[in-house]
C-alpha cells in the first residue's frame, strides 16, 4: 500500500500519426510527470489550459490523506477486529471514488473550459479524455489507466475484501473472534 | 578458297566477351529496406570537393543527412549565422570550402566506437571532428607547415592520435619566399601529429616530424604488434617540382616511410623538439553556448628526422605507391603502386628484423635507411589488375583492392597471396570500404565501391554527372553486385559501421536549462528588443506557432540587427527556422534548446516579414512577423510585442 509514495498512480499516453513512440503523462500522490510540457505544446492548439502541477490543490493534501488511510489500516491489522478492517475498506473506497470524482472533473473541467480564441475549433468538440480506457480526440488516440502504483492499491483493496469475504464464510460455520 | 577463308575471316571479326556485370539475382531483397525499417549500417562518405560528409544507410543506399564540415551550407546556416562562421576561420582568413577526402571514425582497442568521424581538408590543411551524438561538426584544427594534407587524418589504435602528412612538400612557414627550382633544397614533407583527448575528443598538435621532400600520399597506423608505427606512401621521390605526370614516373621504385610514433612522442617527452613559431586556427563549437570561438596558435614542436634517424625506415615499393593498409592483425602491410604490375605485401616482422640487422640497400635524403625489398617483403600478389590504389579486409581472411585502371575490385587470400575473384565496378573505383574493413575487427558482408566516372550508368544531367557508390555483396565466394547509387560530390572514401554503436548515443535535443548562449531567451516573457547606439539586439523565442516578437518597430537603415532566436521546443524533431526578407545571408535553422544568431544590416526602409522557414506545425504558416525599417535619423520609437499584451516601448 506504501508503494505509491514511489510509485505512479495513474497513467494518460497519447498516440498520433507523428508521436509514433506515444506521449505520456504519469500522476502520481505528489504530482504530474512525463511529457507534460509536449502535451501543454500541443493543447495550446485546442485552448486547453497549461497543466500546471501547482495549480493542484489535491497534490498538497494527498500525500497525507492516504498516509492517514495507511496508517488506520496499520491500526486495523493490529487490533485484527472484523468490523474495523469493513470500516478501513469503507475508508479505501471512499477515498477512491473521491480520487476518481475529483479527476473526472478535472478532466471535465480541461476538455471543456477551452480558449475562444483557439486556433483549432471543431464544432461541437469537447476534449475530455477517458477516465478509464480509449479515447480519439482528433488526431490523438488519448488512452487512461491506472498505474502500476494504482494496481498495487487496489490488490491492497481486493485482499482485505478478500479476507472479509472468507471471514464471513468462516462465522457462517465456526464463529470466532479475532482474525489470523 | 575463299570458302575456306570465311569461316577464318568471321571468327577473326568476333570481338572477345567482356566479364559481364554481375548483379545477384536477389538483389532487389537484399537491399530492401522496407518503409519505416531502419538500415543494418551507417556510411558516412566524404563528399570530396564539395567539402561536406554524407550519412547513408546501407544497405539501401539512402542518404540521411549532409553534414556540413568545411562548406558554408546556406540550408541550414552552417558558415554563415554568427554562431558558426568561426568554424571556417584559418590562418588565411575565412574560407568557405575545402576539398574533404577521408572519414576516419575514431577507435578503442583498433575497432570502430562510433563516438567521434574525422575528416581532413585538403586544400588549407585541417581536421574536423564530427561528433556522432549530434552529427555536428565539432572542432577544426588547421595543420601549419602543411599543404595538400591528403595523408590524413589516419587514427592510431586508441585514437591516441591522427596523422596528417603532406601531399604538397614545401619550404618551412616564414621561410617559404623561395625560387620554386630550390624544391630539392629548401622543400620539406611534414607529418603533424593531432593527439586527441580520449573524454572529450579535444585536438590539439602535439608534434610535427620534418621528413624529406617527397610527396606523402595515404598512411595507416600499425596494430597489434604494429602499434607504435605508422606507415605512409611516397611518390615523386624524384622530387621534381614541374611536369609531374612525367618526371614523378621515373624511377621503378618509391618508398612506403614507416614511422615510429612512440619513439617521437618519448623524444618531445624528454624535451627533444623545437618549439617553432607557426600560425594556425584552432575552431571549437561549444555545446552549451552553441556558438564557435577560433583560437589563433602560435607555435609548433618540432623534430627533425636529419637529428633523429632512428624515426623513420624507407621500405622500396613499386611505382608510385597509392594507399597502404594494414592487415586486420597488424602484421602485413599492403601497398598499392598505382602503376605497377604487382601487389607487393610487406612483413612487420621482417621489418623489425631488417632494422635489427641493417639490412639496408642504400639511404635516402642524406643519412634515412632503405632497407632492402626482398628482405622486408612477404610476398607479391601477381596479376591483380592494373592500377591498384587501396585495400580493405574482410572478417575472412581476404583482401579486396581496387583497380582504378582496369575499373574492377580484385578478391585474394592472406595465406597464399592469390587472386580469387574479381568484379568490375563502374567505372575507376578509388577507394572501397568495407564496414570495419580497416580495423582490428572488420565486419565483413559488404564492399562498398567508390567510383569516380558514371558514365552512362544514369540517366544523364548535362556534362555534370555524379559520382557513384557500389555496394557488393562479399558473403559468398563470388562476388556479386547490390546496387548502384548516385552520391553528393565525390564519394572520396567512406567508412561504415553497425547502426546500433551510433543509435544509442543519439542526442534528440539540447535542454533549455542548459543552454549558456549569452543571447539566449529561456522564456516568451523575457522576449524583447534592445537598442545600443546602432546595434539593436532582438531576443527572439521559437515556439509552434508563433514568434516572439512579431511585430517590431524602430529600427532604422544602417543599424547593425542581431536576430538571436531561440528555438523554445523541447521535443525531437521540432527544428524552426529563420529567415526575414533582404538579408543579405542565409536562414537559421534552430534545433529545439538551440540559439542562433542572424546578423542583418537594412539597407534601405521599408516593411520587412520575416517567418519561420521549417514547416513545423499545422499553423507554420502563421508563424511571421513583421519589422518596420525608417530611414536613418528617424523618430520612429522602438516599439515591439506580441498579440494582445500592449507594446513595450523602450
Amino acid at each position: 500500500m506504501l508503494s505509491i509514495y514511489v510509485l505512479p498512480l495513474w497513467r494518460i499516453v497519447l498516440e498520433a500519426p507523428q508521436y509514433p513512440e506515444g506521449l505520456e503523462m504519469q500522476i502520481w500522490l505528489t504530482g504530474i510527470t512525463g511529457n507534460v510540457d509536449q502535451i501543454n505544446g500541443l493543447n495550446h492548439y485546442i485552448g486547453m489550459k497549461h497543466i500546471v502541477v501547482e495549480n493542484f490543490w489535491e497534490f498538497k493534501v494527498l500525500p497525507y490523506l492516504y498516509g492517514a488511510i495507511v496508517l488506520i489500516g496499520f491500526l486495523v491489522a493490529w487490533k485484527g477486529s472484523v468490523k474495523l478492517l469493513w470500516v478501513w475498506l469503507g475508508i479505501l473506497l471512499a477515498f477512491t471514488v473521491f480520487g476518481l470524482v475529483d479527476f473526472y472533473l478535472w478532466e471535465y473541467d480541461y476538455g471543456h473550459n477551452l480558449d475562444p480564441t483557439a486556433a483549432i475549433k471543431v464544432e461541437g468538440m469537447t476534449y475530455q479524455p477517458p477516465l478509464i480506457g480509449y479515447k480519439q480526440l482528433l488526431n490523438f488516440l488519448a488512452g487512461s489507466f491506472p498505474d502500476i502504483g494504482g494496481i498495487l492499491v487496489g490488490i491492497g483493496g481486493l485482499i482485505a475484501a478478500g479476507v472479509l469475504y472468507i471471514e464471513n464464510k468462516r462465522k457462517n460455520s465456526l464463529p470466532r473472534k479475532s482474525l489470523i | 578458297m575463299l570458302l575456306l577463308a570465311a569461316p577464318l575471316l568471321f571468327t577473326a571479326s568476333c570481338k572477345p566477351g567482356k566479364v559481364s556485370e554481375t548483379t545477384d539475382a536477389d538483389a532487389a531483397q537484399k537491399v530492401y529496406v522496407a518503409p519505416g525499417k531502419h538500415d543494418e549500417l551507417y556510411l558516412f562518405a566524404s563528399g570530396g570537393f564539395s567539402g561536406q560528409l554524407a550519412a547513408y544507410g546501407i544497405p539501401s543506399g539512402r542518404l540521411l543527412k549532409v553534414i556540413p564540415v568545411f562548406s558554408q551550407n546556406p540550408e541550414n546556416g552552417w558558415g554563415y549565422n554568427e554562431n558558426t562562421k568561426a568554424m571556417l576561420n584559418t590562418s588565411n582568413g575565412f574560407i568557405p570550402w575545402d576539398d574533404a577526402h577521408h572519414p576516419e571514425l575514431s577507435k578503442t582497442n583498433g575497432e570502430d566506437d562510433g563516438r567521434w568521424i574525422f575528416i581532413n581538408g585538403n586544400n588549407t590543411p585541417r581536421i574536423a571532428r564530427i561528433d556522432l551524438a549530434t552529427f555536428k561538426t565539432a572542432e577544426i584544427i588547421e595543420l601549419p607547415n602543411s599543404a595538400g594534407n591528403h595523408a590524413s587524418p589516419f587514427c592510431t589504435e586508441n585514437t591516441e592520435y591522427l596523422v596528417g602528412n603532406t601531399r604538397f612538400s614545401v619550404p618551412e612557414e616564414g621561410k617559404d619566399d623561395v625560387p620554386i627550382d630550390t624544391y630539392k633544397e629548401t622543400f620539406q614533407g611534414n607529418v603533424s601529429f593531432v593527439k586527441v583527448d580520449p573524454k572529450s575528443g579535444r585536438m590539439s598538435v602535439a608534434f610535427q616530424i620534418r621528413v624529406p621532400g617527397f610527396n606523402y600520399d595515404l598512411a595507416h597506423a600499425g596494430k597489434g604488434p604494429s602499434h607504435d608505427w605508422m606507415f605512409f606512401t611516397t611518390y615523386n621521390t624524384e622530387q621534381a617540382h614541374t611536369l609531374l605526370e612525367v618526371n614523378a614516373s621515373q624511377k621503378d621504385k618509391d618508398f612506403i616511410m614507416a614511422l615510429n610514433w612512440k619513439k617521437a612522442e618519448e623524444l618531445i617527452a624528454q624535451g627533444k623538439g623545437k618549439k617553432t613559431p607557426a600560425k594556425y586556427a584552432h575552431n571549437i563549437l561549444d555545446e552549451n553556448t552553441h556558438t564557435a570561438t577560433s583560437t589563433m596558435e602560435n607555435s609548433v614542436m618540432v623534430l627533425d628526422v636529419k637529428d633523429f634517424p632512428e624515426l623513420v625506415y624507407y621500405m622500396p615499393c613499386p611505382k608510385s605507391p597509392h594507399g597502404v593498409d594494414i592487415t586486420p592483425d597488424g602484421e602485413f602491410m599492403v601497398a598499392s603502386g598505382k602503376l605497377a604490375a604487382t601487389l607487393p605485401v610487406f612483413s612487420f616482422k621482417k621489418m623489425l628484423e631488417a632494422i635489427k640487422n641493417k639490412s639496408y640497400e642504400g639511404k635516402v635524403a642524406g643519412n634515412l635507411p632503405v632497407l632492402k625489398y626482398e628482405s622486408v617483403l612477404q610476398a607479391e600478389v601477381q596479376k591483380p589488375g592494373l592500377g591498384p590504389l587501396h585495400t580493405e579486409f574482410d572478417d575472412k581472411g581476404f583482401a579486396y583492392t581496387t583497380m582504378f585502371v582496369s575499373s574492377e575490385v580484385v578478391k585474394w587470400s592472406l595465406k597464399d597471396y592469390k587472386v580469387v575473384d574479381r568484379i568490375p565496378v563502374y567505372y575507376s573505383p578509388g577507394h572501397l570500404s568495407i564496414p570495419g574493413g580497416d580495423s582490428k575487427k572488420p565486419y565483413g558482408k559488404y564492399v562498398i565501391a567508390l567510383n569516380k566516372i558514371t558514365k552512362d550508368r544514369y540517366l544523364p544531367t548535362g556534362p555534370e554527372l555524379t559520382q557513384s557508390a557500389q555496394l557488393i555483396d562479399i558473403t559468398g565466394d563470388k562476388m556479386k553486385v547490390l546496387l548502384d547509387f548516385p552520391t553528393i560530390g565525390e564519394p572520396h572514401y567512406a567508412q561504415s559501421i553497425p547502426a546500433e554503436k551510433i543509435v544509442k548515443n543519439q542526442k534528440r535535443f539540447y535542454k533549455i536549462e542548459e543552454n549558456k548562449n549569452p543571447f539566449v531567451t529561456s522564456s516568451e516573457k523575457d522576449a524583447r528588443v534592445v537598442r545600443k547606439g546602432n546595434r539593436v539586439d532582438i531576443y527572439m523565442t521559437a515556439i509552434r506557432s508563433h514568434l516572439a516578437p512579431d511585430n517590431i518597430e524602430g529600427v532604422q537603415v544602417g543599424d547593425e540587427v542581431y536576430f538571436h532566436v531561440t528555438n523554445l521546443e523541447q521535443d525531437w524533431d521540432v527544428p524552426h527556422g529563420f529567415a526575414i526578407k533582404g538579408a543579405n545571408t542565409a536562414e537559421l535553422l534552430i534545433m529545439p534548446g538551440e540559439t542562433n544568431t542572424l546578423k542583418w544590416t537594412p539597407s534601405k526602409p521599408g516593411m520587412f516579414p520575416y517567418y519561420c522557414t521549417d514547416f513545423c506545425s499545422a499553423l507554420h504558416q502563421e508563424m511571421q512577423g513583421y519589422l518596420r525599417v525608417s530611414p536613418k535619423g528617424s523618430s520612429t520609437p522602438l516599439k515591439y510585442g506580441i498579440g494582445t499584451k500592449v507594446e513595450h516601448q523602450q
